[in-house]
């Protein structure tokens, strides 16, 4: 009982704003072109959901037909370029990371080199990225990449030199090799904080989608936003806002549940 | 088994650490011979080096000078054949209870089949059988150290090695324990070396109790315990041996208090 109480309570505050949004907008306070009401936002979501044409079977299968509608097309050309860019940079930061808190010769290279990049934003990287890869998925991917990099590696990094120096003279003692000692004690020691890195590497690729779309592609959720701007819908600018939101909820929610059940073990994720 | 010959000799053991600049005498011409077997306690206040001495013979930091053998050859490194039992459990998070017992023996490249024998054995010999699904976080200090003994028993080491393990137990459990100690102890005839600054577990436990004075480290008494076990801890012999400690370990700790209100480093 007590649980749905809170759920209740928890639904107050959304239906008080979306009440006071409709009234805006019903009672004429503010230009319908500004902002559209929720019904007509909701109205458009439905519409940018469904398929364009009308079934044909000779197209194709059902199911592909179903997602055939420009928001799953669009949030699927997001997803992939999120996907794609988090395993290309977080692939090449996680070897680094691990030689870097391993090694401290290795982390005397590259450390002054990471400390002078790593301060850049990725949206820095545009102009440059559209120079060397011109226009579509690859300088997308690429500034999605630079923004999944940083965050696993500086948290492997932390992982690696964060372990606790206990388990290791236990390793010593039972007799580890050091390649023992690195697989089956470094490296679970360090997931947590890895995991940690690569749930700030999601986010930060989903801003960096976000904005790599506006600029050098043509699909996805944010140029959806971007163009409905030039026609002045702003009932699809708010419904591609709110699929941005709701694909990143997913996103994280798929991160956080995955990271609970592989540390399990851990003792600060207990309450999930 | 060469029941009399030295199973761990410690001679002439120096051991200097620096620190803030000044040299720390840790440990001074400690010489100490361990017959195979035999459950030796080392008792003395904080700062008095016991745990560096166990530490010198688990091979984590050699002696500054001085040999430590055991049987018959220097040590030069850490090794299963010296299984120790920290006093901050030191269980792997990441790993069940039986995948911590296991470790040592997978390390040790033994045989699938076997391991499992012996994981089973001694989940059975220190009442674990229910918990091996378990990881640490969901286990109380007394089952986490009775995983911690198993882990080091897994690798059937002649010589165990125990920093303060009780320590941060409670008093029943840590009694219960202490028993669980000793009958393993005597079924399988382990040399153990403790390192406790409670009295009473010492005279509890060992066979020998050295006392040790505080900085530089120095044997201030080597003293055998011949009460038959089990022990009474409320008989007047155990009482007149307690007294005897009391005093001995009292000047020590009067040592420590003066160099800490002097702001010395303390460990």
């Amino acid at each position: 009982m007590k649980r749905y109480r809170h759920a209740a309570s928890g639904i107050l505050v959304p239906l008080a704003a979306l009440a006071f949004w409709q009234l805006l907008s019903s009672q004429g306070w503010v230009n319908a072109t500004i902002l559209p009401s929720p019904m007509q936002v909701i109205t458009k979501w439905w519409a940018y959901l469904l398929p364009l044409e009308v079934f044909d079977p000779a197209q194709g299968s059902y199911l592909k037909w179903c997602f055939s509608g420009e928001l799953i097309q669009d949030a699927m050309g997001s997803l992939y370029r999120v996907l794609l860019g988090f395993f290309i940079g977080g692939g090449l930061a996680l070897p680094l990371g691990l030689a870097m808190g391993y090694s401290r010769v290795v982390y005397g290279l590259f450390n002054p080199l990471i400390q002078v990049l790593r301060p850049i934003p990725p949206i820095a990287y545009i102009p440059l990225s559209i120079l060397w890869f011109g226009l579509g998925n690859p300088p997308a991917v690429f500034l999605i990449s630079i923004g999944a990099f940083f965050p696993v590696l500086m948290n492997t990094v932390a992982g690696v030199q964060n372990v606790d120096s206990i388990y290791l003279r236990v390793g010593r003692n039972l007799g580890a090799s050091r390649f023992t000692q690195f697989t089956r004690i470094i490296l679970p020691a360090a997931t947590p904080y890895i995991f940690t890195g690569a749930r700030i590497a999601m986010g930060t690729a989903f801003i960096v989608v976000i904005v790599s779309e506006m600029i050098a592609v043509n699909n996805g959720l944010g140029y959806r936003i971007l163009e409905a701007r030039e026609y002045l819908w702003s009932d699809k600018i708010i419904a591609g806002m709110f699929t941005i939101g709701l694909l990143g909820l997913g996103i994280d929610t798929v991160m956080s549940r995955l990271s609970s059940y592989l540390l399990k073990w851990h003792r600060g994720l207990e309450q999930g | 088994m060469n029941g009399s010959a030295s199973h761990i000799s410690i001679r002439g053991v120096h051991k200097v650490f620096q620190s803030g600049g000044a040299d720390v005498h840790a440990l001074k011409a400690i010489d100490l011979e361990i017959i195979q077997g035999e459950f030796v306690c080392l008792l003395g206040p904080s700062g008095c080096g016991k745990s560096t001495l166990l530490n010198a013979v688990a091979g984590f930091s050699p002696p500054s000078s001085g040999v430590i053998d055991v049987e018959g050859s220097a040590i030069t490194a850490p090794g299963p054949d010296r299984g120790m039992v920290f006093q901050e459990y030191a269980l792997f998070p990441w790993m069940t209870v039986e995948q911590n017992i296991a470790f040592g023996l997978e390390i040790k490249g033994t045989a699938k089949a076997a391991i499992q024998e012996k994981v089973a054995s001694l989940l059975g010999m220190l009442h674990l059988e229910d918990f091996r699904k378990r990881y640490p976080k969901d286990l109380s200090g007394g089952m986490r150290q009775r995983v911690a003994i198993a882990r080091v028993l897994a690798l059937d080491s002649p010589i165990m090695l125990m920093d303060e393990p009780f320590g941060a137990l409670d008093a029943l459990t840590r009694r219960n324990l202490q028993d669980e100690l000793l009958r393993l102890w005597m079924e399988l005839k382990k040399t153990i070396l403790f390192v406790t600054h409670s009295i009473e577990e010492a005279l509890y436990l060992a066979d020998r109790t050295v006392v040790m004075t505080y900085r530089p480290g120095t044997v201030k008494r080597d003293l055998r315990v011949d009460l038959p076990r089990p022990r009474d801890v409320a008989s007047p012999a155990f009482n007149a041996l307690k007294k005897e400690l009391s005093q001995l370990l009292m000047e020590e700790q009067s040592r420590h208090n003066q160099d800490e209100f002097k702001g010395a480093a303390v460990d």
